[in-house]
């Protein structure tokens, strides 16, 4: 249980009782601001009740994950309807995001009619534009071939989909690591795509604010269940002289964050379906709740970055 | 005539020789019985993001099936190669195949590649 913590070893102070607590308020819907490795909060229900608008912001987009479109078990049995809530949500913000960021697992079994609904679901969102990441359930036969025909037009993706680009100045960075898995491993971005990203960030000054996105987590959550990413050290040595760095991931269903030095490690809630917590279940996988909590543990994150401030300030909202 | 001619030798090891090929060809048919049982031994059940048994030995020429009782997808991949790799399976959804020559066959999910497993293949 404690395991998904052992690699802070920056002594940051987030401590085992202080993460807990954390992933604790994550469901409730809550502003994360993080200055300095310093993480404070308040909850949106606050913010609206103090009729406060969310800070003047430079860029705020959303990150949305794992609508697992297709699957259709006791633990959703309707995990469009749910995914249709989360737009309706984006729909209602007073300020819509500039863009969307799916961070993978659209679909439940990559199949041609769950990209469809998908898509078809995904035409009542305001917000067009959307930048994705494949996740390991978007690549099952094909190696990714229909995701990327379907998603990445509007990039210049290289190898099996990675990309890079540029709003308001910062540097976003949509990397793959749920293809060319090896037998006993983790995630994995492997030699070409490593090699390319040190080369895409070569140039950029470090006050550049860096947003890297992909799957699983790029950091070691619990690689007892494969929550983790072999490769991802050597791409966050590429990183380390920037002084701001937001890793945003999916992949396990629920919201943990880590402060690591300038990195701020970050995944989300998915809108189909919870997943146990670390080392609390025999497996990963689907988590039955009971019907009237199981939209508390679903959700969506939005960013926000400010002109001259080092950190983004992240925001977890459930689909209560 | 109680002894036996040479002719009537031969007979008698012609006889001899068709009963051990009936007895061989019973056999054989007690193999398939046997096989039939033996493919439910060779079944091997993904639950809980595990193979299990996580090894097993296996004859060649013997059927091996994989049945998923996971509520996410997985797949079954020869490490070497060795064997065409199935589809992604979801829930209760199966996959077989023949073992071969005699060796052992290493496999993961290529889904969540944490999950491996082994065969042992021996000479029938």
């Amino acid at each position: 249980m404690s395991d998904y913590i052992s690699h802070d070893h920056e002594h940051d102070g987030i401590d085992r009782r202080g993460f807990l607590q954390c992933m604790a308020w994550a469901g409730t819907g809550l502003l994360w601001t993080v200055s300095g490795g310093v993480l404070a909060s308040k909850t949106l229900a606050q913010i609206a009740k103090a009729g406060e608008p969310l800070p003047a912001t430079d860029l705020s987009f959303l990150q949305i994950s794992d609508s697992h479109i297709g699957f259709n078990k006791d633990a959703n049995k309707d995990v469009t309807a749910t995914f249709k809530i989360a737009l309706d949500r984006i729909n209602a913000m007073p300020t819509p995001p500039s863009f969307l960021i799916h961070t993978g697992d659209i679909t439940q079994l990559s199949k041609p009619e769950e990209f469809d609904t998908f898509d078809e679901v995904l035409k009542s969102c305001r917000t067009k534009d959307v930048f994705y990441v494949p996740g390991e359930h978007d690549v099952l036969n094909d190696g990714g071939k229909l995701y990327r025909e379907r998603y990445l037009k509007r990039v210049e993706a290289k190898g099996s989909g990675w990309y890079s680009f540029n709003k308001n100045g910062v540097h976003f960075i949509g990397l793959v690591n749920v293809l060319d898995l090896q037998a006993g491993g983790l995630g994995q971005l492997g030699d070409e795509q490593l090699e390319w990203l040190e080369a895409d960030v070569k140039d950029l000054g470090t006050s550049t604010p860096i947003v890297v996105f992909a799957h699983i987590p790029l950091w070691a959550v619990y690689p007892q269940w494969g929550w983790g990413t072999s490769d991802s050290e050597r791409a966050l040595g590429y990183l380390k002289r920037f002084g701001s760095v937001t890793v945003l991931n999916g992949h396990i269903h629920q919201v943990l964050q880590k402060v690591e030095g300038n990195v701020t490690f970050h995944t989300a809630m998915s809108t189909a379906f919870p997943q146990p917590a670390p080392g609390t279940a025999p497996s990963p996988g689907p988590l039955k709740v009971p019907a009237e909590k199981l939209r508390s543990l679903l959700g969506l994150t939005s960013v926000q970055y400010k002109q001259g401030k080092t950190a983004l300030a992240v925001v977890d909202s459930n689909l209560s | 005539m109680s002894t036996l001619t040479s002719r009537n030798k031969t007979i008698a090891l012609l006889c001899a020789i068709s009963c051990l090929n009936l007895s061989a060809f019973a056999l054989a048919g007690d193999i398939k019985d046997v096989d039939s049982t033996s493919s439910k031994q060779n079944t091997i059940e993904i639950k809980d993001f595990a193979f299990n048994p996580q090894t097993i030995t296996v004859k060649s020429g013997e059927k091996i099936t994989w049945t998923n009782r996971d509520e996410e997808p997985h797949t079954i991949v020869s490490v070497e190669k060795q064997f065409k790799k199935s589809s992604a399976l979801d829930t209760d959804q199966t996959f077989t195949i023949t073992a071969g020559a005699p060796g052992t066959y290493t496999y993961f999910c290529s889904v969540h590649p944490k999950m491996t497993g082994t065969i042992i293949v021996v000479k029938s």
